[in-house]
């Protein structure tokens, strides 16, 4: 498959190579300084990045960024089994874009770093604008490659690594409506466990009636998302999309999300809603609690794998301070924005074990959380 | 496999288009048809830092990831 994979895509890069239309133009030049806040579940994670983008010549773009969570976690998987800790992230990424007629190549490397974890993705991917420029296709490609280790032991040392392909299609069906199809897939190999996390057991050796062991994943996991959106203009200067992804992998994870955006500009501001579900079916090797100690050859409680909804309301506003219409200096534009997302996790399958209750009886968690960012943006 | 599926279908149409000239297809939206699309408010992505960050969250707190996104930079609005 992978062969066969690789043959379409030379195909496809070599006819589209040779196709003559419009030519296209590399991104604007921007920078954003952002400043982040997550806080929910007794996690804490906040920090700033920063991205620039700018031409280096006026075929090719560079863009770099940096980007730094500080997280203070006392989360339920914290509280529950084992303890409370700070943790820094901090991750920077370098990407060059080369455009030659109609066609964008781009390289992306992207590094991340904290004490147990360190990830490094290399990207690549080309982009070619057809039809007068009313269709875009992208082929894209990234090997990651990471190495996980244990806080608590310098000796543990893991590999994972991780490939993804993706097809990319935009499309201007009319001069209100554009849309995008977005289709990828996934393949790691390696160490996917967490290695803090545990399986709870029944264990009537034990006051409690519970015992935990550490958790076992399968090596390998295939993972397939189909991504669809529009975005429509509407007649009075406001935008409205709705956005649909669908995914299912080897774990048998598989889950739908939807979302609903609505964008309304009045003088200098912009402000937009956005409503957001997600729904999913758990892992195969997932339980809240086992029937004993290595009930099953892989297992997990890791709540992220096992089955969830979600929910989030996004309310976002931008104010424009410097007019695209001026400009002042060197700058084209300048907008800052602020936003808050709203979300609530409702696990159907993980019990809040920091309340008392019999074996397996104990009340379902669910989560709120909120996302804060603040950022500015100029545009030169 | 049933993305299998769609990435040959999605691959196919479009080296069909591709092999049977769709250069000289004349686009259906004219240039100076596009200035709705050209509207900011129209990107679809138009804060990169901030949307890629609110894709870790949701990558980090679920299952699913991938899917997400616009084909490259170009919605042919310049």
């Amino acid at each position: 498959m992978a062969f066969k994979r690789t043959i379409l895509l030379l195909l496809l890069i070599g006819n589209l190579l040779a196709l003559d239309a419009v030519a296209s133009v590399l991104p604007d030049d921007r920078s954003d300084i952002l400043y982040h806040r997550y806080e929910g579940g007794g996690v804490v994670i906040d920090g700033p990045s920063v991205l620039v983008r700018k031409k280096a010549t006026k075929n090719v773009s560079v863009v770099g960024n940096y980007y730094v969570d500080y997280v203070s976690s006392a989360s339920i998987d914290v509280v529950t089994t084992a303890s409370p800790y700070d943790e820094e992230r901090k991750q920077w990424s370098l990407g060059v874009d080369y455009l030659r007629g109609n066609t964008t190549l781009r390289a992306n490397y992207v590094s991340s770093k904290e004490s147990d974890y360190d990830a490094s993705t290399a990207s690549f991917s080309v982009s070619q604008d057809m039809l007068g420029q009313l269709t875009t296709l992208t082929l894209s490609y990234a090997y990651g490659d990471d190495v996980v280790g244990r806080s608590d032991d310098d000796t543990f040392q893991r590999s994972l690594k991780r490939q993804q392909y993706g097809v990319g299609l935009t499309q201007i069906f009319t001069k209100n409506l554009i849309t995008a199809l977005n289709v990828q897939t996934t393949t790691e190999e390696g160490y996917l466990n967490n290695p803090y996390r545990s399986v709870r057991f029944i264990d009537p050796t034990v006051d409690r009636g519970f015992s935990f062991e550490g958790e076992l994943y399968p090596n390998t996991r295939t993972s397939n998302a189909v991504g669809i959106r529009a975005r429509y203009f509407l007649p009075y200067r406001a935008a409205i999309e709705a956005e649909y992804r669908y995914f299912i992998d080897t774990w048998d994870i598989e889950s739908d999300t939807i979302s609903l955006t609505y964008v309304q500009p009045w003088r200098d501001f912009t402000f937009k809603i956005k409503a957001r579900y997600h729904d999913q079916v758990g892992a195969s090797f997932y339980r809240d609690l086992f029937p004993r100690s290595e009930a099953t050859n892989f297992r997990a409680r890791d709540k992220e794998l096992g089955p969830l909804q979600s929910y989030a309301l996004t309310l976002k506003g931008s104010y424009e301070f410097i007019d695209q219409n001026k400009g002042w200096g060197l700058f084209k534009k300048a907008t800052v924005t602020a936003s808050v997302d709203m979300m609530r996790f409702e696990y159907e399958d993980f019990r809040d074990l920091r309340v008392a209750a019999p074996v397996g009886e104990e009340p379902l968690y669910t989560m709120d959380a909120n996302v804060i960012q603040v950022f500015v943006s100029f545009w030169y | 496999m049933r993305i299998d599926k769609a990435f040959v279908v999605i691959a196919t149409l479009t080296l069909a288009a591709a092999v049977s000239g769709c250069s000289n297809v004349e686009p259906w939206v004219k240039p100076y048809e596009r200035d709705n699309l050209a509207d900011p408010i129209m990107a679809l992505d138009g804060d990169p830092v901030s949307s890629s960050f609110m894709q870790h969250v949701y990558e980090a707190r679920e299952g699913a990831k991938g899917g997400e996104g616009a084909a490259g930079g170009g919605c042919g609005c310049n």
